[in-house]
């Protein structure tokens, strides 16, 4: 094959790095799609309703005297609240050292079956005792009348 | 006392800074020799004074001096020695100290090495230093000033995330940092560059010491902190496809590639403007991702709280550099002149391509990182990208680079003949398909990613060996194959691992047992035990692997005393075939505990992948210094090529 040409080559280089570029930008935008989880308080539940099976992350406060243990020792229930609406959840597993009731959480899962429980396959470990997560502060935020205010969230010791 | 000395240490260090922006700038302009001249000693000073200032930051963690409100907020007196000084980089203000440290100590090597590229070169780099410098030095001094004073003094500090005691954070902050200012350098070397007009193949040979040694550290230190999260945070994953590890990830794609273009402006003087680019965006990610980091934007052991403002004063400072950085590359890269030309089959091409494969995979992790911050900041919904959208996106274009990587070194630069390519990539090909077969018919591997891991890390070991053990093997091109060689490793314990994983969850009282395969976990107790600064729930699993006891399995549920918190710490045991991991959760009351057990084959192949990718990069740069004979290099595979002219 014959060498290429000076200009050639470097707009062919170019022009490969465009194309590069442009291919990583598609690739992305279709994975997004597919896979980006929405975050949702308990009270955004009730305006827009997610499909059964959609992952979405579910953010807030795990109501007082909601937690509960099931017969296997292993499944976990209790509640995300954000003062304004709750959602029941379930999860099978370890739970993170910082869950406790009255803290901050982020579930990651889907309701699985209609009028069934969220169903969590992962809980966010937070990793401060002090640090809120910036999801939940926002959603607690929102709510009226709700004694928690910013620059108490935002002065946390910090890790 | 002291910690005014260091906050007064500091104030010289900037002034130092100053000195060594503007001085040389002065000097090359009115050509001055005595004004460009000062850049030297200005670095030096700035080195002295910086290290004095961490020096007086060190001591005031080390004796707990509570007076000082850092000290106070972030160390305890019960704090076991070694992470009392540890802990002064175990914080915002502390780790960006270390970052400008390492900074001006990298300056001060700048200006004590040989400069072959002239006395003029060494001092337009070292301005450049010198302001990239000085917006940190601004940084810490104005917004994040380490030495601030807190009256009255509490007798007591708040204590250090209990996270973060461990040797991991003596080691993991500074690599890394070292490799980001390492990557400092380069985009000084690269505005110095553009600036003087020298990019050419002795601003290469100058300039790829501080590339490979950067990358080499940020290789280091990316891997230990993989390994780190994994027997730390108990959840029995390497690698999250967190923010914050992507945000530490995309420099080292950048450098990555950077090394590969590097090579072919040395030794072919071609692809010039693409690597000024590439050196230019390796550092603007470092930045990005000291941003992402440092803004309190994420949920992450690494976000400390910052308030906004100091989130706002790093964008400020990257849009600066950045800016200034790519407005130069505008003017300067219509004038860089055309490299020399290359045939479509040749090193050049195919290191084109591994450059074009990691600019992918780079911008995709971009998108990834960014586009929730972006989205939210524009006021729209809260999003979260997580290992879904990474695993299926990346692994494909890693498998083509792996197959690519195993032919390119075998190719001659300028124009390559393929005739030999067979032969010598016959073994290769026949490990990785047996690979494969034996995955699927005797380790029930299914799934297509899972088996072209196989295969693409057979394929790779086998033909960068080939580069091994071919006579005549320079040690540039040693390194180069046991980096691949590294590659070819992770790959395989990443995709081994994950393939064949065992794992089991299950509530157990003592004496109860479980089976997993051929691994029987008996529960003989739980009891607590105490360490310097924390007391722990320690259960004790006896395994036996087809009836012979193998390993006892010691995880803790532990609580520390100052902060107030608790920690899971795997239970671990290891060989190089794989490991168990365990993990104790909560008791239900009944007498039952949590139990969370694994056994990862070949875990450990991940990072040992990574230390070779670190050493062979390290090696070939050893090859660089000790075999300077220009007509050795040439042949970088050693392999008696025909070059058609």
């Amino acid at each position: 094959m014959a060498t290429p040409k000076p200009k050639k080559q470097r707009l062919m280089l170019a022009g490969f790095a465009v194309v590069a570029l442009a291919t990583a930008g598609v690739i992305a935008a279709f994975a997004l799609q597919d896979t980006a989880a929405y975050f949702k308080a308990p009270s955004d539940l009730a305006d827009g309703p997610p499909g059964q099976g959609e992952t979405f992350r579910l953010g807030g406060l795990v109501k007082a005297g909601s937690v509960a243990r099931s017969g296997d020792g292993l499944t976990l229930t209790f509640v995300v609240t954000d003062i304004a609406a709750d959602t029941p959840v379930s999860y099978r597993g370890l739970v993170p050292d910082l869950f406790r009731e009255g803290q901050g959480v982020i579930a990651t899962g889907s309701f699985t079956s209609s009028g069934g429980p969220f169903v969590a396959r992962e809980l966010l470990a937070k990793h401060d005792e002090n640090y809120m997560p910036p999801e939940v502060a926002r959603a607690l935020e929102k709510q009226p009348g709700h004694p928690m205010n910013k620059a108490n969230v935002m002065k946390g010791g910090g890790a | 006392m002291i910690p005014e000395l260091g906050h007064f240490a500091l104030w010289l260090a900037a002034a130092a800074a100053l000195l060594q922006s503007i001085a040389p700038t002065v000097g090359l302009w009115r050509n001055q020799d005595a004004l460009f001249g000062l850049a030297v000693p200005a670095a030096l000073a700035q080195g002295v004074f910086t290290l004095l200032s961490f020096a007086a930051l060190t001591w005031a963690f080390v004796v707990s001096d509570f007076s000082v409100a850092l000290v106070a907020t972030n160390s305890h007196t019960m704090k076991p020695d070694m992470y009392l000084f540890t802990g002064v980089w175990a914080n915002h203000e502390g780790s960006l100290l270390l970052w400008v440290l390492v900074m001006a100590l990298a300056g001060a090597g700048v200006a004590l090495a040989p400069a072959t590229l002239g006395p003029r070169f060494r001092a337009r780099v070292l301005s450049v230093q010198g302001l990239v410098a000085l917006g940190f030095f601004a940084f810490l001094l104005f917004s994040s000033n380490p030495f601030d004073r807190l009256s009255p003094a509490p007798t007591e500090g708040q204590g250090l995330n209990p996270l973060l005691q461990d040797l991991g954070l003596a080691v993991h902050p500074p690599l890394l940092y070292i490799g980001y200012v390492g990557l400092s350098v380069t985009f000084a070397f690269a505005v110095a560059g553009m600036l003087e007009n020298v990019v050419g193949p002795a601003w290469a040979k100058a300039t790829r010491p501080w590339v490979v040694g950067a990358w080499a550290m940020l290789t280091l230190g990316i891997s230990l902190g993989s390994y780190w999260a994994y027997y730390e945070l108990g959840w029995g994953g390497w690698w999250f496809w967190d923010p914050v590890e992507n945000a530490a990830l995309m420099p080292w794609l950048a450098a990555t590639a950077l090394i590969h273009s590097i090579a072919v402006v040395m030794k072919r003087d071609a692809l010039r403007a693409w690597t000024l680019l590439l050196a230019v965006s390796a550092f603007s990610l470092s930045m990005l991702g000291t941003f992402i980091v440092r803004s309190g934007l994420l949920t992450s052991v690494h976000a400390f709280a910052v308030d906004p403002e100091r989130g706002l004063f790093l964008m400020i400072l990257m849009a600066l550099y950045i800016g200034g950085a790519l407005t130069i590359y505008a003017f300067a890269a219509g004038r860089v002149a055309e490299g020399r030309q290359f045939a479509a089959v040749s090193r050049e091409s195919a290191l084109v391509a591994n450059n074009l494969l990691l600019t992918v995979i780079l911008g995709v992790v971009l998108v990834g990182t960014m586009y929730p911050m972006a989205l939210q900041a524009a006021g729209g919904a809260q999003i979260s990208v997580g290992p879904p959208y990474f695993n299926m996106t990346i692994v494909p274009i890693v498998i083509i680079m792996a197959f690519l990587m195993g032919i390119a070194p075998l190719l001659g630069w300028r124009r390559s003949a393929t005739a030999h390519l067979a032969a010598r990539l016959l073994p290769a090909a026949i490990g990785a398909t047996l690979a494969v077969v034996v995955a699927v018919a005797f380790l029930g591997v299914r799934g297509i990613g899972a088996l072209l891991g196989f295969g693409a890390a057979v394929w790779l070991a086998a033909a960068s060996m080939s580069i091994l053990v071919k006579k005549g093997v320079t040690l540039n091109s040693a390194g180069m194959a046991l980096a691949h060689l590294g590659v070819a490793v992770t790959i395989l314990g990443a995709t081994v691992s994950g393939a064949l994983q065992r794992e089991a969850l299950v509530a157990m009282r003592v004496g109860d047992a479980i089976q997993m395969g051929p691994w029987r976990a008996e529960l003989m107790d739980v009891r607590p035990v105490a360490g310097p600064n924390w007391t722990a729930v320690e259960a004790r699993l006896d395994v036996r692997r087809n009836g012979e006891s193998v390993a006892v399995l010691r995880p803790q549920s532990r609580m520390f005393v100052a902060p107030a918190q608790e920690t899971t710490e795997a239970g671990r045991a290891g060989w190089w075939t794989g490991e168990l991991y365990s993990v104790l959760g909560q008791p239900d009351g009944t007498g039952q505990w949590q139990v969370h057990l694994w056994f990862k084959p070949m875990v450990r192949l991940i990072w040992l992948g990574s230390l070779l990718m670190a050493f062979g990069g390290m090696l070939a740069l050893g090859g660089r210094v000790r075999a300077p004979k220009p007509k050795r290099e040439a042949q970088m595979s050693g392999s008696p090529i025909p070059q058609a002219a």
